[in-house]
């Protein structure tokens, strides 16, 4: 599936897309191979209590199902307006 | 409807009269326009705004078609600047037309208050000696709570 990060969640990974191959069954899953990859995406997801995620550009949650779901976009809260 | 995301500037005079001038069962346009304010020191080079292109234009038409349905309104604009806006630019407006004032005013505050923290914009500011995003506040957060019912 597509990954994508925007704002700081984009520099700290330091990639604004990426296609990740994975069997994550939640979000949580995702962030949490993501995670065990490289210290970047540690830094970038050490607090998910702050970040927002989106699966195929509708908002969502971190305990949603990814089955299904082509695009998943994790960034901080939005600043809008 | 009209809902546009654009890197460009746009003419408020000129979006104004054309959405007033398109309403015909509207006593009421209201307006809001959101501009880039200079920081403290007033030393802001620009606002960077990033977006999720692909998100943007469904976010904000569904949160237009949400005020469509809850307030009686003809009509409502919206148009969201991205890219590096200077201290004074215009980032975005909103327009609603209804046929009473206070319809006209609350969808507008409606809109406003979800665009700042549903719709995906993320607003960095970069001065000469630093470069940083744009929190956002609890309060923007709770605003919305008034809406919810």
């Amino acid at each position: 599936m597509d990954v994508l990060y925007f704002a700081w969640v984009r520099e700290r990974i330091g990639l604004p897309r990426e296609v990740v191959n994975t069997n994550a069954r939640t979000v949580k899953e995702l962030v949490s191979e993501l995670v065990a990859r490289e210290e970047r995406y540690e830094a970038a997801f050490a607090d998910i209590s702050a970040l927002r995620v989106a699966l195929d550009q509708e908002l969502s949650s971190f305990d949603a199902p990814l089955k299904g779901v082509r695009e998943v976009a994790f960034f901080p809260p939005m600043t809008g307006g | 409807m009209d809902v546009r995301v654009q890197e460009s500037a746009f003419d408020l005079g000129v979006e104004t009269s054309e959405f007033a001038a398109k309403t015909s069962a509207s006593g009421a346009v209201v307006t809001f326009t959101g501009i880039v304010r200079n920081n403290a020191a007033g030393t802001l080079e620009h606002m960077q705004i990033e977006h999720y292109p692909a998100m943007t234009q469904k976010a904000l038409e569904a949160i237009s078609n949400e005020a469509l349905t809850r307030w009686q309104l003809e009509d409502a604009k919206v148009i969201h600047r991205f890219g590096a806006l200077k201290p004074g630019e215009m980032i975005m407006m909103v327009a609603t037309a209804a046929p009473h004032r206070k319809d006209a005013f609350e969808a507008a505050e409606f809109l406003m208050d979800y665009l700042k923290s549903r719709a995906p914009f993320w607003k960095k500011e970069v001065s000469s000696d630093d470069a940083s995003w744009v929190a956002a506040k609890e309060e923007d957060e709770a605003a919305l709570g008034r809406w919810q019912e």
